[in-house]
């Protein structure tokens, strides 16, 4: 049951990653794609009728890990309590900037407000990746199986890590990137125009580095996580995930001039995979130490199975539904957006 | 201030902040139900304007309330882990419930409901607004029932470690002090909700400005107003503090500042707590009412609070005893305020009674204050357990969270919220000057 959780909440997350990540993109490229008012416009309302419910898996998955793995929520926010305050307040910015910015008619107001959404986007998936690189090298866990992490100390992946070192910032960058070309791709396929045009160039111009930065965090979380090798030899089926990481790789290239939809979904296959890689390279762990022997397990971290078999029976059901409002609202939505129009 | 008093005092300030918005937006929520049914009814395309009018402002709350509220859900983790190691299996139910069956749904029609009135057309328009009521209204739902099983555990057992595993599912949705905190809750956020828009519509019709829609408004929101003051002090008040009596007992003597047993026991109106004297200084009391009001007869036994051991007194007697009057206060003050307006109302002269609708709209702060001091109340009576009578509030705070590390984090969310809070004023005064009948311009 434990594992079957383990699962749920990588899913959960990985669908976060997706569609929260093309519109953190967005943000990334507002000022990259969109050059003039009406243009960065249209950015927005390309994102408008579902950034929020996207933000929402974040606060669900938050809630599901909760509720399951209690032990886990516990020590991870409380360990990782400096750049989740930090992720607060950049998400509040980046909220403020889509939400405010029509609120009042004035060049000062819409040139803050783009700014704030920009930088935060950029941030926020600096530092979500960088989060997932804490989780795959490990952390500091004390003999009570607790931590505390500064932000940074040396940059080096010895034993007193900080939030930040060599490896979580490429993951980050990683992340970045691979965030700014999901974007670029939504972009490719909901918009026209200028927009629509500069935001393929972006794909073309960023796909190698996607490639070399993807290659190099896979060498690098190989050297890093001991676990990822033995996990490929025990349980074979796990390659799935770097292959579907890779698949969608080599997917949005391919598909860029064909058929921008399938370019788009290919790199939430890419996102998609990257999540589920960083959790088969984890498993069964639910928080790997730096010291072996002081990690925190899946089984240890969760709530006792009679909760979980009873938590299973409302979410799933919740889950469904709340897919089928996703669903509703991204059907609902325009075709394409074009600079000038107005399909609120 | 200690490590334990800094992750206090930053989950009560940024609490306190998120929860003036949330209040409006389900109190908001359910009056434009109302306005847009009223339009329906009665094919009154007035109520119309007034509908988009607070749509829009909504529309803000409802962000404000958003990137205040997802700092309150990370919190538990960040700066009480210890709590949520011990309760995580129970209360982390009730959260992840939220986010699955509220905030969806929330998140889904908020979007139609702002932006798309022309396109659902009046019938769809109107199922979205119900829509979105209904997911503000279950999100305060799983909250409330969040905090009942602090103040009221059930449905739970421990095991040897001390760790709190969940047992029923249905004890903890089916708690009764869940439905009757429930209950006075969402009536005090009606209220917040009625006399902001009461309040706006004295400020229109004083200026003598979009006069036809502001009286319709005004005389909605006068009616809600009236039926949820009432509502507050009976029933939901009234068993909210027979429940405090029953499970509670030391609570409920400290806010009602009952420091010694008596019997027929008098009601302190007024008077300043003093603790170390163990009396109330300067006290204003009505003679056997307290007896009354909680036996219905005069000469019960009231329990005083030197009755029980100190270590389970509150830690804060003066605070809570003030919350409390001040939310009981205020709370006379609306149930006065609204029946003088409906009975103007009802006689057709409310519209032209100008001192009256000076008082609606000076009173508009008020309900944001009495539904603080309720929460207060509720909080800080709860102490000095987190989860009454399994955990003490000193031993569920994080312990790898240094006191250096909490200090940043508050000084920035006070900076973070006081920039909010411009905002916001700035946005409203712009819609209040826009005026009622406005064309749609965003």
């Amino acid at each position: 049951m434990p594992a079957v959780w383990f699962w749920l909440l990588a899913l959960l997350l990985g669908a976060y990653a997706v569609l929260d990540g093309f519109d953190f993109g967005v943000g990334m490229l507002h000022f990259v794609v969109a050059k003039t008012r009406t243009e960065r416009d249209t950015l927005l309302r390309s994102i408008g009728p579902v950034w929020d419910g996207n933000e929402v898996y974040l606060v669900a998955a938050g809630g599901t890990l909760f509720g399951a793995f209690p032990l886990l929520y516990a020590t991870a926010f409380s360990g990782f309590y400096l750049p989740l305050m930090i992720v607060l307040w950049l998400l509040l910015f980046r909220s403020l900037g889509i939400e405010l910015r029509h609120h009042i008619d004035n060049p000062l107001w819409h040139h803050l407000w783009d700014v704030a959404f920009s930088v935060s986007s950029a941030l926020l998936t600096l530092f979500f990746g960088a989060a997932l690189g804490n989780l795959v090298r490990g952390l500091p866990l004390n003999e009570k199986g607790e931590f505390f992490e500064p932000l940074w100390t040396d940059f080096r992946v010895g034993d007193v890590t900080g939030i930040l070192d060599w490896y979580t910032l490429l993951v980050g960058i990683t992340a970045a990137t691979a965030l700014a070309l999901h974007g670029a791709l939504w972009l490719v396929y909901k918009t026209d125009g200028d927009v629509c045009d500069r935001s393929r160039n972006v794909v073309t111009r960023l796909w190698p580095a996607l490639v070399l930065l993807t290659l190099a965090t896979t060498l690098a979380s190989g050297a890093v996580q001991p676990q990822l090798t033995r996990n490929i030899t025990r349980y074979p089926l796990g390659a799935v995930c770097p292959l579907v990481a890779l698949a969608g790789l080599a997917g949005m290239r391919a598909f860029l001039h064909s058929s921008p939809k399938r370019a788009f979904l290919a790199s939430g296959a890419f996102v998609l995979g990257l999540i589920a890689s960083a959790a088969f390279a984890i498993f069964p762990n639910a928080l790997p130490a730096r010291i072996a022997g002081r990690q925190l397990s899946i089984v240890d971290a969760a709530a006792q199975s009679s909760t979980l078999a009873g938590m299973l029976c409302w979410w799933l059901p919740g889950m469904l539904l709340a897919s089928a409002y996703s669903y509703f609202i991204y059907a609902r939505m325009p075709k394409t957006f074009t600079t000038g129009g107005d399909e609120h | 201030m200690t490590a334990l008093g800094l992750h206090r005092f930053q989950f009560a300030f940024t609490l306190t902040y998120h929860y003036l918005f949330p209040q409006l937006t389900m109190g908001l929520a359910l009056v434009l139900v109302v306005l847009k049914l009223l339009a329906r009814r009665r094919r009154d395309e007035d109520y119309d304007i007034a509908a988009r009018f607070w749509t829009k402002l909504l529309g803000v709350a409802f962000v404000m309330g958003v990137v205040t509220g997802i700092p309150m859900e990370f919190q538990f983790g960040t700066n009480w882990a210890r709590f949520s190691r011990i309760a995580g299996g129970v209360i982390g139910q009730t959260l992840a419930m939220e986010g699955v069956f509220a905030f969806f749904l929330e998140s889904s029609v908020l979007y139609l409901v702002l932006f798309q009135e022309q396109k659902l057309g009046p019938r769809r328009h109107l199922l979205a607004t119900i829509a979105l009521c209904t997911g503000t209204w279950l999100s305060g739902f799983f909250i409330t029932c969040t905090n009942a099983f602090m103040q009221h555990p059930q449905g739970f057992v421990i095991d040897p470690s001390g760790v709190i595993h969940l047992e029923s599912f249905s004890a903890l949705l089916l708690n009764p002090w869940a439905w009757i905190e429930y209950s006075h809750t969402m009536i005090g956020a009606t209220i917040t909700g009625s006399f902001t828009v009461a309040a706006t519509a004295a400020f229109y019709i004083l200026q003598d400005r979009d006069l036809v829609v502001a009286k319709k408004m005004l005389g909605a929101a006068v009616v809600i107003g009236t039926i949820a003051a009432c509502c507050a002090a009976f029933p939901t008040g009234d068993q909210q503090a027979k429940l405090v009596l029953a499970h509670q007992p030391e609570t409920f003597a400290a806010m009602e500042g009952h420091f010694h047993t008596e019997i027929g026991a008098g009601m302190t109106l007024i008077g300043q707590p003093n603790v170390e004297a163990l009396r109330i200084d300067n006290p204003i009391r009505i003679p056997y009412m307290l007896s009354f009001l909680t036996h219905q007869r005069w000469n019960t036994e009231i329990k005083g609070l030197t009755e029980f051991p100190r270590e389970r007194w509150p830690d804060n007697i003066p605070l809570l005893y003030y919350a409390y009057h001040v939310m009981a206060g205020l709370g006379s003050l609306f149930i006065g305020l609204m029946a003088l307006s409906s009975f103007l109302l009802y006689r057709g002269t409310l519209g032209h009674s100008r001192g009256v609708l000076w008082l609606i709209m000076l009173a508009f702060p008020l309900p944001f204050v009495a539904n603080t001091a309720g929460w207060m109340t509720a909080e800080l009576g709860r102490q000095p357990w987190l989860v009454r009578d399994i955990l003490r509030t000193s031993a569920g705070s994080s312990d790898q969270v240094g006191p250096g590390s909490t200090l940043f984090s508050i000084i920035g969310f006070m900076g973070l919220y006081a920039m909010l809070s411009v905002l916001f004023f700035m946005i409203v005064t712009q819609q209040l000057r826009r005026g009622l009948s406005a064309k749609e311009h965003a």
